[in-house]
């Protein structure tokens, strides 16, 4: 026999294991351990194989493999011996898991075991049970250990009721099996038993309605004299734990209590004394105690309602949050966070206590304290609440300021009562930790300004002081830069002063100094810098004495590597320098954003948000994609936005980007070409702004009539808009209107004119479009389509809308649906009229992208396709 | 292994005076430090914390006993040992006897028996060893 390897003994392998100075030795000792072993097991040794398995669990703990060692495991449960036994069921336990096939090959030994006439052996089995079956073991042998619930002694009992636990947690179906047998544990007198009885009877209950009703009915009263036995009984050494007997007998009554009285007004009236008793009698100077009132806490917080107890338990939380140890602080926040479903006053109580928690220096305490903050704000507190969370952001450690930003941000949002209020909280948040800002939630913010349009003043002023002090916070650039671009004149001017604000002089090269120092900062990021531009150009229109100077920090960038910045740069140089006469059209106040639809667009998340906030190059080369929530800096934004799936129709903003624009632009060229910007904005304005009835499309009217109509169809952030509004169309949001084919005018007649064949515009599974085409005679360029909407499948489509986008040198016009409701399969239709305007009439078809969008059932339904079979001569 | 070399990163990083209880990946961790050994469980949502704590003292007092004023090394040497007495302690993570003598008395019994089989193979050999020589 190889006198080196199994010969060494146990604890020598470990000494010299331990000795090892390097990890590499380690290793070469291992391996060479189990070198030996493997070779032990080859020759099938019977003598140290025990040995071997104790080696090997060892080198299992350190973490090598051993999956060679699995089947002595089970050669040693089937030797004869007790202490190979045992050391096999302990390698079985270790080494394996129940997803191991080798597992079933023990099942046998293990009944032969659970039969043994050596109860240790039985005990040794039911642990190895308990520990590790799988559910077809469990199924095997449940019968076996059903059995040993009633054996005579109770070590085994309460392995056996154990073992039970994990078989019904396998194996739900055999749960009726064990609940006569359970019964009879709940009557024991042997501690071990009783909690390992009631144990099983609390898996029972939350695994069998049928189970926990019986046990209701039946047992309660038992348990709760139990109960009090055990709190009224003397001192018995045995079970003793800091004065108290039995602790865990105590928590674990406690808990089964709990499940039975949840719901339950009868079961919970039984045990309302016992329950004021151990509230009121129990110790609460060590652990063990206080583990036993939380216990209580949690029961009398979960079962019926019963006043004085309620007010008893809260007490109790109150004590322990202004326990000095941490660990009860840490427990009574947990529990006051349940304890908010059932008595939200008396947990307000507590407020002051609580807020002093979330500047602890414990990390956990100050979590579980910032979540039950959140769940006590409500209108009333929500003002000194806030300031207390604000004033500690300014000290709190960098790793809780996101959750504490994220937070305040949030409550900010749902209980602001005025506007003027979360406006200046906001502004405290983003000075502070304005990098710590999501990008919705600044994004709401400037929702909300333009909103209030009485605090324009007071909010550009504000922020342009809060700039002077502080300009590292990403978030608050951004938001300060287009304050100051679309409000710069009120800032000047002290315009709308409120009671509250002292007089600040302002003058326009000020202004231009914080925007034009927002471009220079070395960190600002792209989103930042592309702002900062478009302010310039809106500064450079509301300011005409600074507008050379503003001209000259535009030119900067012209030569920028940055594409966006670059083009950016191009275009409002030409604007600035020729196009004056529609300058300010162009950049006239901002039509209000509509909040209401921009809550409800968050809320469906659209999944196109980029940040661009690290800038990376790589987005460049079309544009960079913006964060669809934020329509202020897609101005111009010419890159392929695919517009997402959305569930809201108010999605305003890929109204804006139009579907459309991408492909012609795109072909236009990337404006490399200083000239090409210039054109790409008049193509762009050529879209966006002729009455209904105007059919010649010559540049020069164009640029000249933009000039008449309302700003707001002139603004740059309208200009993405692919079909004309009619000029009578007033609702103030005309974005709204754009695609949405609900202008006020009569659908127009079809019109006689030379006959062109109807297409199948789109068909899909459920649904189909035709189109008929007819033309006014003398109006070539001009096609009225009558389009029909018929409903394939078998469910009716509700809110059925219908948008269309062309390209640049088409025109088009949507006149309102028959109705927005398709009957099915066919039933009746919709129709729905438009008017086509071709300007390269004759050279290029028609081509149209539609995109149709009902309800089903309540559930929304998109479908989108683009029609590329106009007849040609259209 | 990731597992327990990440959860030691973040417990040993914790002050002493900060409560025992750490919240990892969705799960509640409970600790109690002995000396230059921390004890660790890892509890469920629901699972009484406090509670947590008195299972491990409970244990650590049990090996006290057994070893007589327990010290790593005992631990390391003797670790089946210490998983022997654990499986009298728990069995699937639930506690299975609240009384120390019991799990001591369980204990030295088994013992005994591993005892006496030793003595029994040695005494066979030792017959053979004669009978063969």
């Amino acid at each position: 026999m190889n006198p080196f390897s199994s010969g060494t003994r146990l604890r020598d392998m470990i000494r010299a294991i331990r000795a090892c100075k390097t990890a590499a030795e380690e290793r070469a000792v291992v391996r060479k351990e189990c070198a030996a072993i493997r070779a032990a097991i080859n020759e099938n040794d019977q003598d140290y194989r025990h040995r071997n398995l104790a080696k090997l669990m060892f080198i299992h703990m350190l973490g090598y493999p051993t999956h060679f060692g699995q089947m002595e495991c089970l050669k040693l449960i089937a030797s004869p011996g007790f202490p190979e036994k045992r050391i096999g069921y302990l390698g079985l336990m270790l080494l394996l898991d129940e997803r191991q096939e080798v597992l079933m090959l023990v099942t046998n030994s293990v009944k032969q075991d659970l039969n043994h006439t050596n109860q240790y052996i039985v005990g040794l089995a039911l642990c190895a049970l308990g520990n590790i079956c799988s559910a077809e073991m469990a199924r095997d042998l449940a019968p076996e250990v059903e059995r040993l619930l009633q054996f005579r002694d109770p070590n085994i009992r309460k392995k056996a009721a154990l073992c039970s636990i994990r078989i019904i947690k396998k194996v739900p179906d055999l749960a009726e099996n064990f609940i006569n047998p359970v019964a009879a544990l709940l009557k024991e007198k042997h501690h071990g038993v009783l909690i390992t009885g009631i144990q099983l009877c609390t898996d029972l209950c939350k695994v069998s309605p049928e189970a926990l009703e019986y046990f209701r009915k039946k047992c309660t009263d038992g348990l709760v004299r139990t109960l009090r036995d055990l709190v009224n009984s003397p001192y018995a050494p045995e079970y003793d734990i800091a004065g108290i007997t039995d602790p865990f007998l105590h928590i674990r009554l406690l808990k089964l209590l709990r499940v039975l009285g949840q719901g339950d007004a009868d079961a919970s009236d039984a045990m309302n004394d016992i329950l004021a008793q151990v509230a009121t009698k129990t110790e609460s100077n060590k652990n063990a105690g206080n583990a036993i009132l939380y216990e209580c806490v949690e029961t009398i917080m979960s079962i019926e309602d019963n006043g004085g107890l309620r007010v008893l338990a809260i007490n109790i939380l109150g004590r322990f949050l202004s326990n000095r140890d941490n660990n009860i602080r840490y427990v009574a926040l947990n529990m006051l966070m349940r304890a908010i479903t059932v008595d939200a006053q008396a947990v307000q109580r507590h407020r002051a206590t609580i807020l002093e928690c979330v500047k602890d220096s414990d990390a956990s305490i100050r979590k579980r304290a910032l979540e039950l903050v959140y769940l006590l704000v409500n209108e009333s507190n929500v003002k000194p609440l806030t300031k207390e969370l604000v004033d500690y952001l300014e000290v709190s450690d960098q790793d809780f300021k996101g959750d504490l930003t994220a937070k305040i941000c949030s409550i900010i949002e749902k209980f602001s009562p005025e506007k003027i209020w979360y406006i200046d909280q906001m502004l405290k948040v983003l000075t502070e930790a304005g990098n710590f800002v999501k990008d919705e939630v600044w994004h709401a913010l400037v929702v909300v300004i333009s909103n209030a349009s009485d605090l324009h003043g007071y909010t550009v002023r504000a922020l342009f002081r809060a700039l002077q002090t502080t300009a590292e916070q990403e978030s608050l650039v951004r938001v300060a830069v287009w304050c100051i671009g679309e409000y710069g004149d009120l800032l000047v001017n002290n315009a709308g002063m409120l009671n509250v604000e002292d007089p600040i002089t302002v003058t326009e090269s000020d202004a231009v100094d914080v925007v034009e120092s927002a471009i220079k900062r070395h960190a600002s990021d792209l989103t930042t810098k592309s702002m900062a531009l478009i302010a310039l150009l809106k500064l450079s229109s509301r300011f005409p004495s600074c507008s050379g100077r503003i001209k000259d920090i535009v030119v900067q960038h012209k030569g920028s590597l940055v594409l966006e910045l670059q083009q950016r740069s191009l275009e409002f140089n030409s604007i600035i320098e020729k196009h004056q006469n529609i300058r300010s059209a162009l950049v006239e106040r901002m039509p209000v954003l509509d909040e209401a639809s921009f809550g409800g667009r968050r809320a469906s998340s659209l999944p196109n948000t980029v940040s661009t906030s690290n800038g990376t190059a790589v987005k460049l080369p079309n544009g960079v994609a913006k964060s669809s929530a934020a329509p202020l800096v897609d101005l111009l934004d010419l890159s392929d936005d695919v517009p997402a799936p959305s569930s809201s129709g108010g999605d305003f903003l890929q109204d804006l980007l139009g579907v459309d624009l991408a492909p012609a632009t795109q072909s236009e060229g990337t404006s490399q070409a200083p000239k090409a910007g210039t054109d790409v904005l008049l193509d762009l304005l050529s879209i966006g702004s002729n009455p209904a009835q105007d059919n010649s499309v010559s540049t020069p009217d164009i640029l000249s009539s933009a000039q008449d109509h309302k700003p707001a169809i002139a603004s740059l952030d309208v200009l993405a808009a692919p079909s004309l509004t009619q000029a009578s169309s007033s609702t103030a949001s005309n974005m709204m209107d754009l695609l949405d084919g609900f202008a006020p005018a009569p659908p127009k007649p079809a019109n006689n004119g030379p006959a062109y064949p109807s297409i199948v515009a789109f068909e899909s599974s459920s649904l189909r479009l035709t189109f008929n085409f007819s033309k006014q005679p003398g109006n070539p360029q001009t096609t009225t389509i009558s389009g029909t909407f018929t409903n394939l499948s078998s469910n009716v489509f509700t809110d059925f809308v219908f948008q269309a986008a062309v390209p640049k040198f088409l025109q088009l016009h949507l006149d309102p649906a028959s109705g927005n409701s398709l009957p099915a399969s066919g039933n009746g239709t919709i129709t729905q009229s438009l008017k086509v305007t071709n300007s390269q009439h004759g050279k290029k078809p028609l081509v149209m992208r539609l995109r149709i969008a009902y309800k089903v059932d309540g559930k929304d339904v998109l479908e989108e396709g683009q029609i590329n079979n106009f007849p040609r001569d259209l | 292994e990731k597992a327990i070399r990440e959860l030691s990163g973040v417990i040993l990083s914790r002050g002493p005076k900060l409560c025992n209880f750490v919240d990892w990946k969705g799960h509640k961790v409970v600790y109690k430090r002995y000396a230059s050994l921390y004890f660790c469980i890892c509890i469920d949502e629901e699972d009484n914390e406090l509670e947590a704590l008195e299972v491990i003292h409970h244990f650590v007092e049990i090996l006290d006993r057994y070893f007589g004023s327990v010290c790593e090394l005992d631990l390391i040497f003797n670790f089946h040992k210490a998983y022997y007495i654990l499986d009298e302690l728990l069995i699937a993570g639930e506690l299975q006897e609240s009384s120390k003598r019991t799990i001591a008395k369980l204990i030295s019994a088994q013992d005994n028996l591993v005892e006496v089989a030793k003595e029994e193979a040695s005494s066979l050999s030792n017959i053979i060893a004669q009978a063969t020589k």
